[in-house]
């Protein structure tokens, strides 16, 4: 399935942030547990995380240092910093309203065999 | 193949692979080291699931997109690079940064020994009085261009024969320029005479070729070395106007500042800041131009586009108003001066245009342009020497009027023949190349002329 690039872009920084949030990592694992959470829909060009991770180091909500890799090549890990955490709050709260307006528009968008179909599912 | 042929093959690959993209704007080491990193482990995890190294390379590269989109993200992302990127030490880990920090601390070295070669003649009780006037305008280029030759000598690392005649030439011009017994005119103490002052005018453009000599490291035969010491000029002249505007409101802050807590700085000021501030900037300048050749746009043929159009447009109205309102060149003291000035404006235009042009690229409207000013300006002075000749018996021929007239001669057959070779080109007879050579070719002329004037017009005019 092709996503549009402009909710590619948007989902970008929530996605990254909640992958970093859930332990120090560094560029090729963060794209591969991407690849996991969408069950590999979600292809990102690998190149264009990496602007992405700069500006979220600039902007103070990640912090990147230089370490070595488990082969001893130089790595670039990254760390959640607390404005990166707060700011990972506020992103999940916006995409909580967006997704259960969708949610309700879906719903009401039903047409009514869909309906019958889910009703008799949820009663059993 | 053998398994170390084929690691070989995938990191020669990576290596150009990393070279294309250093090369991008906006791209600085750090990100190419991550982003190497990024392929390296996909790489791997290809190679790993059963892919030969050479099929895991081109799709990991492909995977990772089209650099450009990549260098314009990362350009966006910091689009402060794209600005400021004569940062002269930038990142710890490049390579490259010891050998500029070491290059900054010897700039910085030869600059100090600039301003404080210009207090050494104090030492010897050859202060700077109104009497010793004529000495420092004399030897003042003196005191930083063998410093500026240094610097070059010390960071080409040339042979010890182009140094020794580098050497030589500044012994020699120092020799000549302290050893005429120059006459003192009247007037107020330290006035130089003319045929000094003459002295003091050439040498600078007879040493600033030997500097060319140690800048091109012994390769002065090379149309193209020669061409990069002209850019190299340009634009040194244009960070020196920049330093000299910087160091002009130092001066102000610092007489203003010691005035408002009653203190007179005016002699430190003078004898201090503004001679050893003005040598240390050669220096500085030449070492800004140098590192920033190949990151910042060149600013001397950005200024020759904007100015040619206009000088053009102001000569050739000159000549029509001329012509129409029928008014001859009034003959004064200072007219020879005036169209040196004159033709040395159009030579640099032409230079600095000749100098970012491609040679292979197309004739064009700026070429049409380039030609028409040089035209009028020949025109223009033509008419003025045509009007001094039939006035110079009459107006006597001093030391100043014989100099100027021929650095007159000098500049018009420079300007004449590169106007015969541009038409050339235009007429689609010649290429442009010999347009640039004749340029090239040209410059020992003027170190010729300089060093004649130099040399033999103070015995010549009697010393007066």
């Amino acid at each position: 399935m092709d996503i549009g690039k402009d909710l590619v872009a948007a989902s970008a920084t929530p996605l990254i942030l909640a992958i970093v949030a859930e332990g120090d990592t560094y560029g090729y694992a963060i794209l591969k547990r991407v690849g996991e959470l969408s069950a590999g829909q979600l292809q990102w060009t690998d190149g264009m995380l990496y602007p992405v991770l700069h500006r979220l180091e600039k902007n103070g909500h990640i912090e990147g240092r230089w370490g070595l890799s488990e082969t001893g090549r130089r790595r670039k890990y990254y760390c959640i910093t607390e404005r990166g955490q707060s700011e990972l709050s506020a992103q999940r709260k916006q995409w909580q309203t967006v997704d259960a307006a969708l949610r309700n528009i879906w719903f009401a968008a039903l047409n009514p065999g869909e309906l019958t179909a889910i009703l008799t599912f949820a009663r059993g | 193949m053998t398994t170390s042929d084929v690691e070989n093959a995938l990191e020669l690959q990576i290596e150009q692979w990393r070279s294309y993209l250093r090369r991008r704007r906006g791209i600085h080491q750090m990100d190419v080291e991550e982003l190497e990193d990024h392929l390296r482990e996909q790489i791997a995890r290809l190679v790993d699931a059963g892919l030969s190294p050479d099929e895991a390379f081109v799709v990991a590269v492909k995977r990772m997109g089209a650099q450009d989109e990549i260098a314009n993200e990362f350009a966006r992302e910091h689009s402060d690079r794209l600005w400021k990127q004569l940062i002269v030490a930038s990142h710890a880990a490049d390579p490259a940064d010891g050998e500029s920090r070491r290059e900054m601390v010897v700039v910085f070295a030869l600059a100090i020994a600039a301003a404080l070669a210009f207090k050494l003649p104090q030492l010897f009780g050859f202060g700077m009085t109104d009497e010793n006037a004529p000495f420092y305008v004399r030897n003042i280029t003196l005191f930083v261009l063998p410093l500026l030759a240094g610097y070059f000598i010390w960071k080409r690392a040339m042979d010890v024969s182009i140094r020794r005649w580098v050497a030589l030439a500044f012994v020699a011009a120092a020799v000549v320029a302290n050893i005429f017994p120059f006459a003192r005119p009247g007037g107020p103490a330290g006035t130089p005479s003319d045929t000094e002052l003459l002295l003091a005018m050439h040498l600078p453009i007879a040493l600033w070729l030997v500097v060319g000599v140690a800048y091109v490291a012994g390769r002065w035969r090379d149309s193209a070395a020669r061409m990069n010491y002209v850019r190299f000029s340009g634009e040194l002249f244009i960070y020196y106007v920049l330093i000299a505007l910087g160091g002009g409101v130092l001066v102000a802050f610092t007489l203003g500042m010691y005035a408002a807590i009653g203190v007179n700085a005016e002699s430190a000021v003078q004898e201090w800041l503004i001679p050893s501030g003005a040598l240390a900037a050669v220096i500085v300048g030449s070492w800004l131009v140098e590192a920033k050749q190949s990151v910042i746009e060149n600013m001397a043929p950005v200024l020759t586009r904007l100015f040619t159009p206009l000088f053009a447009a102001m000569l050739i109205l000159f000549l029509g108003t001329m012509a129409w309102s029928g008014r001859g060149i009034e003959i004064e003291r200072n007219i020879l001066i005036a169209f040196d000035l004159l033709l040395v404006l159009v030579l640099a235009l032409l230079l600095y245009s000749v100098s970012a042009r491609d040679p292979h690229a197309p004739r064009d409207t700026f070429d049409f342009l380039l030609v028409a000013l040089v035209i009028s300006a020949l025109i223009a002075v033509a008419v003025a020497l045509a009007a001094i000749a039939a006035r110079i018996s009459e107006l006597g021929s001093t030391p100043n009027r014989m100099a100027a007239l021929g650095m007159n001669v000098v500049l018009l057959a420079n300007l004449g023949g590169s106007a015969l070779l541009y038409i050339r080109f235009l007429s689609g007879r010649g290429s442009f190349v010999p347009v640039e050579r004749w340029q090239t070719a040209y410059l020992p002329v003027y170190g010729a002329w300089a060093a004649f004037v130099v040399i033999v017009f103070p015995p010549l005019f009697g010393y007066r």
